[in-house]
């Protein structure tokens, strides 16, 4: 593999500066960008570690009681942090189906984010979690919704020199949960030809009051369905509801046929994974009513 | 396109080389280093044939660059066994015969030593998660498992003997 160039700065606005050269590829697990680089389908005249940066790696606590998750930080840093584990388990189990133990200890959420797979395994949840990431670049800083980062498989909406450098997840509400499940043909180390993540909010008397519903894997990018969050609101999530959940999510599905799996399977099942991740976020949302 | 100069510690040792910027932890370890245990099986982190521990964490040392090896900390399987005398692990391979061509072994070993170092006692299921990034094309997974299951018991019987008599 051919880099003319390696730097690990020491802050964010000399990384950003090193961004700024043309094709200069920010690194943060290289899972995704070593992989490219050495198939040759991504050159790097420059590549600029992120992992040195302070602040960059780990998880701390946001003023309004989220969480703010580095973009260095390795999706096993994530299952150990108890409470980040406990308020967004949907999300923290998204991060910790990608690949194996070798390959989480060093991948990253804004690194699945921003190589835009349609199937990446962590985008749906935080879709429905309402995540938001920081982006900075040559021209500043800005915030933007993670469901906006990815426009298409392998493409997203960053300008030029810009990297993602944090993703904040808001507070978890006393009574919402989430969940993140996956199809795979294999049992490990396989590509989802489903995604579905759900967050839940559950009333004392058990109906749902709020509801999002993200699917990946069956589109050019993972893509929130509305219909399917408001399906179940104000329901109790009886069959009636959970068959128009389904249906919801089988409309907006609009996958591609390959060897993985069939578009009209996948379709099919993004209607049974969507269900059942709606059904242990619900189980959640009222278990941590009851603690 | 400048070469760079590298201060890191593996197995235990200071190390320093020089390496070209695009240059991966597992050009380095075989080849200036000489440490020919870890293998390239494919390249691009499904196999888990190049398996080290960096900073005590498992990964796959063909997706870590070497420049970024600076001040860290590797582990390879040439630090596995003690002067001469092999790792309960690699004792319980040889006794379950839980290799054949042995291309896949030292990256198993090292995961399977991450493993137990982590989790004493893991359940099968656990183990089998765990190696789930380890591929091995000759044995099927039966016999690694086994005897990743008898170096934990092994490992766990010294270490409640060696609480009950204190040295």
């Amino acid at each position: 593999m051919t880099t003319a160039q390696f730097h690990s700065p020491a802050s964010l606005a000399d990384a950003v500066a090193l961004l700024s050269d043309l094709g200069a590829r920010p690194l943060a697990g290289g899972t995704d960008l070593i992989v490219q680089m050495r198939a040759g389908r991504a050159a790097a005249p420059a590549i600029v570690d992120l992992k040195r940066i302070p602040g960059l790696s780990g998880v701390r606590r946001s003023a309004e009681g989220g969480f703010i998750i580095g973009a260095a930080t390795p999706c096993t840093a994530l299952k150990a942090d108890a409470a980040l584990a406990a308020a967004w388990p949907g999300v923290v189990e998204g991060a910790n189906l990608i690949g194996s133990v070798q390959v989480r200890n060093r991948a990253t959420l804004a690194g699945n984010l921003c190589n835009a797979s349609p199937a990446a395994d962590s985008v749906p949840a935080l879709i429905t979690a309402g995540a938001r990431c920081k982006v900075v670049g040559p021209a500043g800083e800005r915030e933007m919704a993670v469901a906006d980062i990815p426009v298409g498989p392998g493409r997203t909406s960053l300008a030029p020199g810009e990297v993602v450098s944090e993703i904040v997840l808001p507070a978890q509400s006393a009574s919402g949960a989430d969940a993140y499940l996956r199809l795979t043909p294999r049992t490990e180390m396989d590509i989802a030809i489903v995604g579905a993540g759900a967050w839940i909010e559950l009333a004392a008397d058990g109906s749902c009051t709020a509801a999002q519903v993200a699917l990946g894997a069956v589109a050019p990018t993972a893509r929130l369905v509305e219909a399917a969050g408001a399906a179940l609101v104000g329901t109790r999530l009886d069959e009636a509801a959970l068959a128009a959940l389904s249906a919801a999510c089988q409309a907006a599905a609009e996958p591609i046929d390959d060897k993985r799996g069939s578009a009209a399977y996948r379709i099919a099942m993004a209607g049974v994974l969507a269900r059942r991740a709606v059904l242990k976020a619900a189980e959640r949302a009222a278990a941590r009513k009851k603690a | 396109m400048s070469r760079l100069h590298v201060t890191t510690t593996v197995n235990g040792d200071a190390q320093e080389f020089l390496c070209d910027p695009g240059a991966t932890l597992l050009d380095v370890l075989r080849g200036p280093l000489g440490l020919t245990g870890s293998k390239e099986g494919c390249g691009s982190g499904d196999c888990g044939a190049c398996t080290v521990t960096l900073d005590g964490a498992m990964v796959c040392s063909c997706l870590v660059l070497a420049a970024e090896a600076e001040g860290r900390r590797i582990t390879t399987i040439e630090g596995m066994a003690e002067g001469g005398e092999l790792h309960p692990l690699q004792q319980q391979f040889l006794k379950f015969g839980a290799l054949q061509c042995g291309f896949c072994t030292p990256g198993v070993l090292v995961a399977a030593k991450a493993l137990l170092d982590h989790n004493p006692d893991p359940t099968e299921s656990e183990a089998r998660y765990w190696l789930a990034g380890n591929l091995c094309r000759c044995t099927g997974y039966d016999k690694i498992i086994r005897a990743v299951m008898a170096a934990a018991a092994e490992l766990r019987q010294d270490q409640s003997s060696k609480e009950r008599s204190p040295a």
